[in-house]
């Protein structure tokens, strides 16, 4: 359940930024989760309700933009989609890649009113 | 039309078909809305105390490893045949993590190795803000070595950077070939595999080649020892590799 430690995070950056705001009210929060982290959604929506409870993010509108895993092929420079960490390059056959999208975990913006 | 919220202020009376015309201005004083670009990765706080401490580690020129596997694939065992055996070789310290008891501090605590224990309670991990505290607690001497050892868990430790210089995943043979493609992760990210129990392959439906297979599919650059650490076969690759990367300290000017 690591995706409470997640949860409990991005409270702590919801805060940390509301609070230097004068605003009261956090109505939506936009993060990127990248496909290729170890985030299992379900789990997350599960913290997500425990963990915000009574905190300034419990009424707010949560907006996730997963983001699609994308590697370069070090052998032969190829650029492609990936699901798994363990995919090969589809145009050499080969496994060292370099993960350029996918590993995202980043709170983007805070709607306040 | 209003940026903020939709609604119409140029010309907010009108009517609609069948109803009566009304009004629908209000005050925009009470109704202002702000975004905040924040742009900020969520393990920041987590990242940040990992490379304090990584700072730590260089400064006083030592190895931190962080251990990590599934339960029962044998750390605890190789750490205690592991210090026993480089007594006097290498100065040692030992974190370690597990939900509850102090077992395993114990044990390692009887081969006479400076050890601290972390119980994350219902947390499923080590994190950089824990081991902080836990290395304030040992004070790790220069020029030693610190095994941190995770808790027992393939997937939540993989997000969390403790500051460590090298991650070693341990597998045994009575695990599945196909761990890696089960939990990635943590093979993506370690860079030595060890795989333990190798005496027990006689009586098992294992291939070793498959699992090493199946790693460097995930992490083409993870090196692999195989041993066991009850018969001592192997163990010498894993000192060797132990000892290549104990820091020589550079002679100060």
């Amino acid at each position: 359940m690591h995706e409470l430690s997640i949860v409990m995070c991005i409270l702590d950056i919801a805060e940390e930024y509301a609070g230097k705001t004068k605003y009261r009210a956090i109505e939506e929060i936009e993060l990127d989760i990248g496909c290729l982290t170890t985030i299992e959604m379900n789990a997350f929506e599960f913290a997500w309700k425990e963990g915000v409870r009574n905190t300034r993010l419990q009424d707010a509108a949560k907006k996730i933009n997963r983001i699609k895993g994308k590697a370069k092929c070090m052998d032969c420079e190829n650029t492609f989609t990936i699901e798994n960490l363990f995919d090969p390059c589809p145009s050499c056959g080969q496994h060292l890649l370099d993960i350029l999208e996918g590993k995202e975990l980043r709170v983007k913006s805070l709607m306040m009113s | 039309m209003c940026a903020t919220c939709g609604c119409g202020t140029v010309d907010s009376v009108h009517g609609h078909e069948g109803g009566l015309p009304h009004d629908h201005s209000h005050d925009h004083s009470t109704h202002t809305h702000k975004v905040v670009d924040v742009e900020k990765d969520i393990l920041q706080q987590n990242n940040l105390l990992a490379e304090r401490n990584r700072g730590y580690f260089e400064a006083k020129n030592i190895l931190a490893l962080n251990l990590v596997s599934s339960p029962g694939s044998g750390k605890t065992a190789l750490l205690e045949k592991t210090l026993t055996d480089l007594k006097g070789q290498l100065e040692f310290a030992v974190i370690e993590g597990d939900q509850q008891t102090t077992n395993d501090a114990d044990r390692i605590h009887a081969t006479g190795t400076k050890v601290i224990q972390i119980n994350t309670g219902k947390g499923c991990h080590l994190d950089a803000h824990m081991v902080l505290h836990a290395v304030q607690g040992i004070k790790p001497k220069q020029n030693s070595v610190l095994f941190i050892e995770n808790v027992g868990n393939l997937v939540c430790p993989a997000l969390f950077d403790l500051g460590e210089r090298e991650r070693v995943v341990i597998v045994s043979v009575t695990e599945g070939e196909d761990k890696p493609l089960k939990y990635p992760d943590m093979f993506h990210s370690s860079t030595l595999c060890i795989i333990n129990k190798t005496d027990l392959l006689p009586y098992l439906p294992f291939n070793i080649e498959k699992l090493i297979s199946n790693a460097k599919k995930v992490n083409p650059k993870l090196e692999i020892i195989e041993l066991s650490c009850t018969q001592g076969t192997g163990l010498n690759l894993w000192y060797d590799w132990l000892k290549s990367k104990v820091p020589v300290p550079e002679p100060v000017e």
